[in-house]
């Protein structure tokens, strides 16, 4: 048959997927650079509220964060429903800020302890009693450089 | 020795067609481990704490720009009822003083905001205002920096930005909240 022919004629040899890997390592890096590891489990929503002057975050190691707001739903019968600070993995209070900042202090090269920042985390809906005492603990603790975390405006 | 044939040493060859399945895996786990933080935010200076009351210095009330944001997240600003979306421009107004006022800053050097607010007000609210001042001073600044050296005030060298900055300081005095509407 020509059909038959045909195919033994014109037989193409198979695309070389010996660039697969390549690609996806490419994309792997890509991934491997732009992202953060999740560093602790969120047991408090946090919706950060939009605003304009907005500045960056530069190096991940020297910022700590802080979580402020209501425990998520799971969590609502231990834990109640008024907002709570999250510090790394669990909740916390106001006193055991300076703990807190101490521990992330002491890994940090003395020479650039000086450039440490405080990210804030803040749902929208909290009130400001809570963000307040916090600032005071904060300013308390000697932390003076704070970010209110934020979205762009759109 | 005995040689190998070259029919031999061609199949020995290491089969990379699963290379990609391994790195496909990694590929999956990142996706799914990670998450793109949004890390930007507005950046803020605290005061340091002292335990000593603060001197009382007796400000003139013209340089004083005055925002209190109430637990109903309402403003009042320099007495008089205000809004959000007219706060920037009233802002940059009372800093500059473009038309000499006798209630307006005496010059931006003296300029000075003064925030309040209360336990209940809304953290949004707060971020909002604490922006619009900010992009209020980022603006004039960014003014400042075209009409003296002709290009935007991120773009100047550290002098210039340093000039810039000792001619429109950013004053934020902020006291401490009233107890109302606290949760």
């Amino acid at each position: 048959m020509a059909s038959i022919r045909k195919k033994k004629g014109k037989s193409l040899p198979p695309v070389s997927t010996a660039s697969l890997p390549d690609i996806i390592f490419m994309l792997l890096f890509f991934f491997m650079v732009v992202t953060v590891m999740r560093d602790s489990e969120r047991k408090v929503d946090v919706t950060t509220p939009n605003a304009t002057e907005l500045s960056k975050l530069e190096k991940k190691s020297l910022v700590n964060y802080i979580y402020i707001g209501r425990p998520i739903e799971k969590l609502q019968k231990e834990a109640g429903t008024k907002p709570r600070i999250q510090l790394g993995d669990k909740f916390a209070n106001l006193a055991d800020i300076p703990l807190f900042l101490e521990k992330h202090r002491v890994k940090i090269n003395e020479s650039q302890r000086g450039a440490i920042k405080t990210s804030l985390r803040i749902d929208k809906d909290v009130t400001m009693g809570i963000v307040t005492d916090v600032k005071t603990a904060l300013r308390k603790a000697g932390q003076l450089a704070v970010n209110y975390s934020a979205k762009p405006k759109v | 020795m005995a040689k190998t044939s070259i029919k031999d040493r061609m199949s020995n060859e290491v089969n990379a067609g699963s290379m990609a399945d391994i790195a496909f895996l990694l590929l999956i786990f990142f996706l799914v481990t990670t998450t793109i933080v949004e890390d930007k935010g507005v950046l803020v200076k605290l005061p340091p704490w002292s335990n000593e009351p603060p001197d009382i210095q007796q400000l003139k009330t013209r340089n004083v720009y005055s925002v209190l944001v109430n637990a109903q997240n309402q403003l009042l600003v320099r007495g008089e009822p205000a809004d959000l979306e007219t706060l920037r421009e009233n802002a940059k107004e009372f800093i500059m003083n473009p038309n000499k006022r006798a209630d307006m800053a005496e010059k931006p050097t003296k300029a000075i905001v003064s925030m309040k607010n209360d336990r209940g007000t809304k953290y949004a609210t707060y971020l909002e205002v604490y922006n619009e001042i900010k992009g209020a001073y980022n603006e004039l600044r960014n003014e400042e920096a075209n009409k003296r050296f002709g290009r935007d005030y991120e773009f100047c060298t550290r002098e210039q930005r340093k000039e810039i900055r000792d001619d429109i300081p950013l004053v934020i005095s902020e006291a401490e909240p009233t107890s109302f509407g606290e949760e």
